[in-house]
């Protein structure tokens, strides 16, 4: 029982790890580029602002679950 | 790390924190965890406008990844939550309204304090009984054991007769709920529910979770962990409504609940996974102290007078 909760704390530091470096990427890659394209598009189209920020944070909802569930397979050998 | 679109300048690694520890709550009790985020980040020096705006897009994103885990496993009723969506929207309305009365009278912030406080203490109070209640009873006893895999259509609770005699009120149309095992249930139920949920959220702001959840287990006789997936199925489509209402009208900085969801996205996995350990009635009882917390802040701020 212990060594299996020990495999399964090591695997899911292993994919806090991974998930954290994706994540440092996905700040300066994404986020940066698309501050200033965002901020122009709240001041002037509220409405395309309104439906966009939705769109974005269902869009990285749906990413970001995907990866986690990778990682989780790719980590684990199995489905959880 | 500076966001533009409020203004402000929030360290991520905070933002990504507080979003992993909403996300495991929110994962967990079907709640959008708005009475901690809220103060969290007025604690990081948000405006007050752009803290409940941000927040609500924050909720969409936290939701839609704790649903996908839910419905992978069968905690999701898709109708029943649809059903709801459409009395929440109808009752957070009436709670914005009644919000504008009270502020025109020049008495919300008194009003809407001692409404919340009340409305805590009650659910925290009620859940508490409740659930030992139930634990301590030979059915609860039996459900207690059952640990890993402990998802039931038949999730035992003390309030069990009352919800029964509710399920048997005959007020045409009647809807079958078969994915919560509910053979038939008057719409107009359901849409109370929602209604009285979306009213709090409305009144009091957040998702009303705290509400919703106790609500659709002990009045329409849902079982706990089929109730905390389909409560944040309907949260995604109330909370979606809302980010747009407030996007509209200036108040919602995503790249904050971009940054914030980036933690609670792992959170809420976190949360939801782990529904599969506890049985119903330990789920309610690990319920209590949400509400309590959100009481907590609301006497703080009454007595310091402090916002937070």
């Amino acid at each position: 029982m212990k060594k299996e909760t020990a495999k399964t704390l090591r695997a899911f530091a292993i994919e806090l790890v991974l998930y954290a470096l994706l994540v440092v990427a996905y700040f300066f890659l994404v986020l940066h580029l698309l501050g200033e394209w965002l901020y122009q598009l709240e001041v002037q189209h509220r409405y395309i602002y309104a439906a966009v920020a939705i769109l974005l944070i269902i869009g990285q909802a749906v990413l970001l679950e995907s990866i986690t569930t990778f990682l989780i397979r790719l980590i684990r050998g199995r489905s959880e | 790390m500076f966001f533009p679109i409020s203004g402000a300048h929030i360290s991520p690694i905070y933002l990504a924190i507080v979003g992993f520890l909403i996300g495991i709550l929110g994962g967990f009790f079907g709640v959008g965890g708005s009475f901690i985020a809220g103060p969290a980040l007025r604690l990081a020096g948000l405006d007050w406008n752009f803290a409940v705006g941000t927040d609500l897009a924050h909720i969409v994103g936290k939701s839609v990844v704790a649903v996908r885990r839910h419905r992978a496993m069968g905690n999701v009723d898709l109708r029943l939550g649809l059903i709801m969506a459409v009395g929440t929207i109808a009752g957070a309305e009436v709670g914005a309204q009644a919000i504008q009365m009270l502020k025109r009278a020049g008495n919300v912030n008194f009003v809407v304090s001692i409404v919340s406080v009340v409305v805590y203490l009650s659910i925290s109070t009620f859940m508490m009984w409740e659930s030992r209640k139930t634990l301590s009873s030979p059915k609860g006893r039996s459900q207690r054991r059952s640990g890993k895999g402990a998802v039931s259509r038949k999730d035992h609770s003390a309030f069990g007769p009352v919800t029964r005699a509710i399920q048997r009120l005959k007020i045409w149309p009647m809807v079958s709920l078969p994915a919560s095992g509910i053979r038939a249930i008057s719409l107009w139920m359901i849409l109370l529910v929602a209604f009285v949920g979306g009213l709090f959220s409305g009144f009091l702001g957040g998702g009303a979770g705290y509400i919703r959840m106790p609500s659709m287990v002990y009045v329409l006789g849902i079982p706990t962990h089929l109730a905390v997936g389909t409560d944040l199925f309907e949260i995604i489509i109330s909370a979606s409504y809302g980010t747009f209402s407030h996007a509209v009208k200036g108040n919602v900085d995503i790249l904050i609940a971009l940054v914030m969801h980036t933690g609670a996205a792992i959170g809420a996995q976190i949360g939801a996974i782990s529904t599969q350990y506890f049985a119903g009635p330990k789920i309610r009882l690990a319920f209590v102290p949400l509400p309590l917390i959100g009481a907590a802040i609301v006497i703080y701020t009454m007595l310091s007078g402090h916002k937070l």
